[in-house]
């Protein structure tokens, strides 16, 4: 997929995979893999933020996890700021490390509950030896009023916090080292309605104020949609459509990112009753043993013969002269 | 239609390393036959501890029940045996939990499951609950039930842990279904597939619904009428169209901007609610929101009473005529 190389692209994901082993009997022998991701290809570019929503079990954890080298990846190749970190031995991979950090999803377990504020936030600025001591003191004060925290409140624990406040703790700590590139990985779903909009406020005021790169992992639909500027959607370990927000969201190709769209409730009960629900049959298929042909077919209302037995590749179906859509489906022509 | 369950003025408390926690404080509400509402409320709004108590399942210590009335069929809850409680729960009230899989029993068949509430409660035999047990599952579209019966909950994915948990509550042809947060741990396309089989199951079985959510986009398109708990307090209620046309409450009105809209293109920015929730631990003077209110006056330091709003609406708010009849709502208070 040459033509989705651009100069802009801070990130570039090329053929990832990630197979974990299936281990039996006393020998530990390999019987199989779980193939979580895929064969997943994409270029997030500089200042944007790319959106990766699928299913529990589509593997856009693990490609988060993968890009930052956080778990080994099979094969492919990641290349960040310009350099190749799939191949990096550890050491070099080391100074690469402080540009990329990530946000985590639960804001209960990522925080060590025996550590102030001050030592998790200062952790990262001991451990890549950034700034003076004293000058370290002083960086956690100031992202504490960074991330709209009361630098007061330094010498305090974790479960003296709120769940929003600890999730502002876990940003300031992943903004310490001036990262360029940040993966939040469903920052923001385990916290409450009313505290989810200050959250996504603070991560856009952050971006701009600090030129960050985000990739947001998220399942909420209307939320990805609105952080996001480009949108990829997963499905079994492969990514099976990709482009712009909007088009994504108003004129998905693929079957299944239109199931998707299709099931997310919307709070106007209007539009929600005049709406039209496409409704999949089943659950998604084991990634140990994903169906042939397209990972789809097997609950796809559109499916035809050449679906179960021919893998679909990744086409641009947008017209020439916009942003490219790419979708990897026979039959999205169906939808242009 | 006729009242089916009528709560009164229930206060429940619980008592936390010597802290007393009001985690319900005097909410009232009906429901009739065939009707299916929601209770919308954040994590610690009380919107699960109001049904639990109505169940008579509030552990006790450290729970307690401080006052009210919970009128079921003309008889009150609080007032019955825990053998007239144990009669009643599974027959004629039952419960879906938001987790399937703590919620079943993960070393018993899920047949057996099925078929201990129906020999309890219907008085069948052994085969004759096996073959209700079975066209329960079949009718929650769960295929293969025949076979699926003997198996393990861990043998079952995610959604159709979900629908034997269906199954299981409405087994015994319940008046009441409660379902706290069914869909939650779901993924979105799943959990479509929920809410649609509750929907028919509903129009075909003719049970009243309580649906329990902190998502106002989920229940938007299921129910006909809405309670938003805040705070143990009941702060607003309203037909269904109502209440998200035009809120009568500022939390509510807050809660209905945070949200995107997935069909919506957007660029402004998500009205936030700032501030959190009270802590219940700490006696509530005045408004429970009045501290996160944008709109808040002097007045709010007295706690409103629910006022109410004419066409079977209610508001907690001081100000909710203003509400009502400013044009555009929330802009121009």
């Amino acid at each position: 997929m040459s033509a989705l190389q651009e100069s802009s692209a801070l990130v570039q994901v090329r053929d990832l995979k990630v197979h974990f082993p299936i281990r039996k009997g006393i020998m530990r022998r390999q019987v199989g893999a779980v193939r979580a991701v895929d064969g997943v290809s994409f270029d997030i570019f500089k200042g944007e933020t790319l959106g990766l929503v699928g299913e529990s079990g589509c593997g856009k954890s693990t490609t988060g996890l993968a890009i930052l080298r956080l778990i080994d990846m099979t094969s492919g190749q990641v290349v960040f700021e310009d350099q190749d970190i799939s191949t990096l031995p550890e050491s070099q991979l080391r100074a690469m490390r402080r540009r990329m950090m990530m946000i985590f999803q639960d804001p209960y377990s990522s925080l060590n509950p025996r550590m102030t504020v001050n030592s998790i936030i200062i952790e990262p600025l001991n451990v890549f030896k950034i700034g003076e001591p004293r000058e370290r003191a002083a960086r956690v004060q100031e992202l504490m009023s960074l991330v709209g925290l009361n630098p007061a409140f330094a010498n305090r624990y974790p479960h003296e916090f709120s769940g929003g406040q600890r999730q502002r703790i876990g940003i300031a700590r992943a903004l310490a080292t001036n990262p360029s590139f940040i993966v939040g990985d469903e920052p923001i779903s385990a916290l409450d309605v009313s505290i989810q909009a200050q959250v996504v406020n603070l991560l856009s005021d952050l971006k701009q104020q600090l030129n960050l790169t985000y990739l947001f992992i998220g399942h909420d639909l209307s939320m990805v949609r609105y952080i996001s500027n480009r949108v990829a959607v997963m499905y079994l370990g492969r990514v099976v459509e990709l482009s712009n927000r909007d088009a994504i969201f108003d004129h998905p190709l693929h079957p299944y990112t239109r199931s998707l769209l299709s099931a997310v409730p919307i709070a106007n009960p209007k539009r929600e009753r005049a709406r039209q629900r496409i409704i999949l049959q089943g659950d998604v298929p084991s990634p140990a043993k994903p169906p042939s042909g397209c990972r789809f077919h097997p609950r796809c209302p559109f499916a035809t013969q050449e679906c179960s037995a021919i893998d679909p590749e990744m086409r641009n179906l947008a017209p020439a002269d916009t942003a490219p859509h790419w979708v990897a489906c026979h039959h999205a022509e169906k939808f242009v | 239609m006729s009242q089916l369950l009528q709560i009164k003025n229930l206060k429940v408390t619980f008592r936390s390393d010597g802290a007393l926690i009001r985690a319900v404080n005097g909410i009232s509400y009906s429901v009739d036959e065939g009707e299916s509402i929601a209770i919308v409320g954040e994590s610690g709004s009380g919107k699960s501890v109001g049904v639990m108590a109505l169940m008579g399942l509030i552990p006790n210590p450290p729970g307690k029940i401080e006052s009210g009335e919970v009128f079921f069929k003309g008889r009150d809850l609080l007032k019955a045996s825990s053998a007239e409680l144990r009669a009643i729960r599974g027959k004629e009230i039952a419960m879906v939990f938001q987790d399937p899989m703590t919620s079943l029993n993960p070393v018993l068949p899920v047949g057996l499951q099925l078929t201990e509430a129906i020999q309890a409660h219907m008085g069948l035999d052994k085969d004759q609950a096996r073959e209700r047990a079975i066209k329960m599952l079949a009718l929650t579209g769960l295929p293969n039930p025949e076979q699926r019966i003997k198996d393990f909950p861990f043998q079952f994915s995610g959604g159709q842990r979900q629908r034997i948990m269906i199954a299981m509550a409405l087994v015994c042809t319940p008046d009441l279904l409660i379902a706290d947060e069914p869909t939650t741990a779901l993924d979105v396309t799943i959990q479509a597939q929920i809410v649609e089989l509750m929907r028919e199951l509903q129009s075909e079985l003719g049970m009243a619904i309580i649906w329990i959510s902190h998502n106002l986009g989920l229940v938007a398109g299921v129910v006909t009428r809405v309670i938003v708990m805040y705070s143990g307090f009941i702060v607003e209620q309203a037909p269904v169209d109502d209440l998200y046309e035009r809120p009568l409450h500022p939390y509510t009105l807050g809660l209905l901007h945070a949200v995107p809209h997935v069909d919506v293109n957007s660029q402004n920015r998500l009205a936030s609610i700032e501030g959190m929730p009270p802590d219940l631990r700490k006696p509530i003077s005045g408004c429970p929101f009045a501290p996160r209110c944008p709109y808040r006056i002097e007045k709010c330091a007295e706690l409103p009473p629910l006022f109410d709003a004419g066409d079977g609406r209610q508001s907690a708010c001081w100000r909710w005529q203003e509400l009502q009849t400013a044009t555009t709502f929330g802009e121009t208070l």
